[in-house]
């Protein structure tokens, strides 16, 4: 019967690299600093999941109706401006990539570089919605919009507007997301700033990364599935 | 009434200076609002989904007493369309969604698992305010016109209707939230709050049904968030993406709907589960027979429902062969849940059963979910459910399911686990009296449906030929046996809660790991944290289910 009688419970605490973590950044209910990361991470893990699956509703719309109009799905990606879509995609990867660092120096104790390396995030999805709102203003003015407000006379093909519905609200939702995502690094840089992270506790920055790298993930997808094929 | 003295279980550590319970430890309003403790938020959305119970069931008595009659009367027909549809969106999804894992859950997780919370408490009282905006919305939106479209939403109706079906579309996407921050909580809390000792194969079979009903929640609301929320755009802004006269494709609308909508299902019905896995060992005195199998039935449960959606799209042009796949994975659950009665009535078997009020209603479970299940598998045969699609044998079948099964287990939980939540005790004669009428107007209620449904009558119709009264006017006379049974239960649990008498702490003399603390517990739950060193429901021995050694 007690085959493994305690293994679980224990191992956790044996983890090393929580040693030394100040005792108020640890709820009552966990039973150590390791065990409390560990929840965390999971927590993530798995809101991440839903928001992939937020996003599969979407994706899922988006392989039905490409099926049922191949041809207006083709000329209208051909009509988005793939130069700034690409621009955007490399300033996304960019970010990523500096939340990677930001993480990489909450972790050796480099606070100073770690609260740049946010602050460059920040600004790189700053950029990114800047372009994305010049794209969105350039279909404006074609009035290539979605549903019974499209009206462009460039493409003409029936299902051009299904193509534009789509087209808004898998990137409408993805810069909410950006948003959210943006708050979220905002927070974190105010706690890296207030000193809360050492390299004995830095779950916070970690987790945060993570989201991020998320939002990234899904414009990854999105690229070449609105602008590329 | 209570079980001997000797058999139950001494609670450890109890000669300690006990700390005050959750329930005196704060008794101001602010110390409730504003509480983290895993106890008080169960208690709170406890309060909740009786509330909204109360308010579903009282649509529910207004349908039938319409239905009395086959030509107008009592309510107009788009009203009797609203009445309907909120009966059902009130009961799913402020009901039965959070019913058993928002509430016992929330309560008895933690308690099962020998932790002093949840993993993450702010969060679950975010889950529980979420939940009360989504209502406040859903009520509103009710007050000002209400839906018609029923409860699923259906496209391009639910998008052209005039009614106020985009308030009740938003409470569904908020309410989604709170599910899936409880969800989370738990997986979360299981994986990695669990004592000292308590691997996962010595894990309460509830809490085995409250994860697998997480991994649900998890996985499937969102994709109902994403619907819920293309069909709003759609109302407020055309985009036409489920609008056939711009494109769309409304049956994608009914697939993305069940594919969360199914699921939901077991949401609805695998906590329900874990709840008469505990009361079955807790009052037949048995370990539970077939531990794993019960367990692990859950999991594929929880998996297979996730590829059975298109089982409610047999008529909507699905091709042959996708209907007859989606029949077969449907058929599926039945043997999940088979493998699970089997295990329930083996735990009875030669079991020392103590036929107490929650003892009735695992009963009753029992027999309901047989019926509901079989005529479930009868429905998932294609050729079979072409006749009966849509009709009452439908509406008989899931609430068959959800009040016969889900309901029941609800009951048994609640009458189970009153003494632990609160300390005292209801009165055991009303509890039985109250549990054969629940029972017997049950079957009054929706036996006569399925016949209805066999003969055709189609669901959510206003008016109906005058040949099927007489079995209409037998189903409002059930359903009114069945308030007054609801009634007598409320009268007596609140006398049992305002005058009853204090409880020791084990009343039952369970063995489940929740009685291994004070009932109720004080607020943080465990004076020391237990470790385990049995199986629940160990009746072998006369020690308490958990030793605490000190940690």
């Amino acid at each position: 019967m007690s085959r493994r009688g305690s293994s679980v419970a224990h191992e956790a605490e044996a983890t090393p690299g929580f040693e030394g973590v100040p005792p108020e950044l640890i709820g009552h209910h966990f039973s150590s600093a390791a065990r409390q990361n560990e929840a965390m991470r999971l927590g993530m893990w798995l809101f991440l999941a839903t928001e992939v699956l937020l996003f599969a509703g979407l994706f899922c719309g988006y392989a039905v109706y490409r099926f049922q109009f191949p041809l207006a799905f083709e000329e209208c990606s051909r009509h988005l401006n793939i130069p700034l879509g690409t621009l955007n995609t490399v300033v996304l990867i960019t970010s990523s990539f500096t939340v990677a660092l930001a993480i990489h120096f909450a972790r050796t104790d480099r606070r100073r570089a770690s609260a740049i390396c946010l602050a460059i995030t920040l600004l790189f999805a700053l950029a990114f919605l800047g372009i994305k709102s010049v794209e969105y203003l350039e279909h404006f003015k074609e009035h290539a919009l979605p549903g019974k407000y499209y009206s462009s006379e460039e493409v003409k093909v029936p299902g051009a507007a299904m193509f534009y519905t789509l087209y808004f609200l898998m990137t409408g939702l993805h810069g909410f997301h950006v948003v959210a995502g943006m708050s979220v690094l905002s927070y974190i840089l105010f706690r890296t700033l207030q000193g809360r992270y050492s390299s004995a506790y830095y779950t916070g920055v970690e987790l945060g990364g993570l989201y991020w790298h998320l939002v990234d993930l899904v414009w990854i997808f999105l690229y070449p599935l609105l602008y590329l094929i | 009434m209570r079980l001997s003295e000797a058999d139950s279980p001494r609670l450890a550590g109890a000669a300690a200076p006990a700390a005050p319970s959750y329930l005196t430890d704060g008794t101001t309003v602010m110390s409730w609002l504003n509480t983290r403790d895993h106890k008080r938020i169960g208690v709170m959305f406890l309060a909740a989904v009786l509330f909204f119970f109360f308010i579903g069931g009282v649509f529910a008595l207004a349908l039938r007493i319409k239905l009395l009659q086959p030509g107008p009367f009592l309510v107009d027909a788009l009203s009797y369309n609203r009445l309907f549809t909120l009966h059902g969106i009130v009961m799913i999804f402020l009901f039965l969604i959070p019913a058993i894992p928002s509430a016992f859950g929330n309560f008895l997780v933690p308690l099962m698992v020998g932790a002093r919370d949840v993993a993450f408490p702010r969060l679950n009282l975010a889950s529980f305010y979420i939940y009360v905006a989504g209502a406040s919305l859903a009520i509103w939106g009710m007050l000002h016109g209400g839906a018609d479209t029923g409860w699923t939403f259906y496209t391009p109706y639910s998008s052209t209707t005039p009614t106020q079906v985009f308030p009740i579309l938003l409470a569904a996407f908020i309410l989604g939230f709170s599910s899936i921050l409880t969800g989370l909580n738990f997986i979360v809390t299981t994986h990695t709050m669990r004592a000292p000792g308590l691997n996962w194969m010595r894990l309460p079979l509830f809490v085995w049904g409250i994860y697998g009903t997480s991994i649900i929640q998890v996985l499937a609301t969102p994709v109902l968030g994403i619907t819920v929320l293309i069909v709003a755009v759609e109302r407020v802004a055309g985009f036409g993406m489920f609008d056939p006269a711009r494109g769309g494709d409304p049956v994608l609308f009914q697939h993305m709907f069940w594919f969360y909508s199914h699921p939901a299902v077991y949401i609805m019905i695998l906590p329900a589960m874990g709840v008469i896995s505990e009361t079955v060992c807790a009052y037949s005195r048995k370990n539970p027979f077939g531990y794993k199998a019960i367990a692990m039935s859950s999991l594929g449960i929880a998996f297979v429902g996730f590829f059975t959606w298109g089982h409610h799209l047999f008529v909507a042009g699905q091709s042959t062969f996708d209907a007859g796949a989606f029949g077969i994975l449907s058929m599926f659950v039945g043997v999940f849940t088979a493998i699970k009665v089997f295990n329930w009535v083996g735990t009875m078997y030669r079991g020392a059963i103590a036929f107490k009020t929650p003892m009735a209603y695992v009963c009753g479970f029992l027999y309901f979910i047989v019926f509901g299940g079989m005529t479930g598998i009868a429905l998932a045969t294609t050729s079979l459910d072409i006749h009966w699609h849509d009709t009452y044998f439908v509406v008989a079948h899931f609430h068959f399911i959800m009040v016969g099964a889900s309901v029941m287990a609800f009951l048994a939980g609640l009458h189970y686990w009153f003494p632990k939540m609160f300390g005292k005790t209801y009165h055991e004669g009303f509890g039985l009296v109250a549990a054969a009428l629940i029972i017997l107007g049950f079957n009054a209620t929706f036996i006569p449906q399925f016949l209805l449904g066999n003969e055709g009558m189609p669901r959510r119709y206003y008016q109906y030929p005058e040949h099927f009264q007489a079995l209409n006017v037998a189903s409002t006379a059930g359903a009114t046996l069945l308030a007054f049974g609801f009634v007598i239960i409320l009268v007596y649990l609140v006398i049992a809660l305002g005058w009853g008498k204090q409880c020791e702490a084990n009343p039952w003399g369970s063995k489940g790991f929740e009685w291994m603390t004070a009932s109720p517990p004080s607020t943080h739950n465990f004076e020391e944290i237990p470790t385990i060193t049995q199986m629940p429901h160990d009746y072998r021995t006369h020690e308490p289910p958990g030793v605490i050694r000190g940690t």
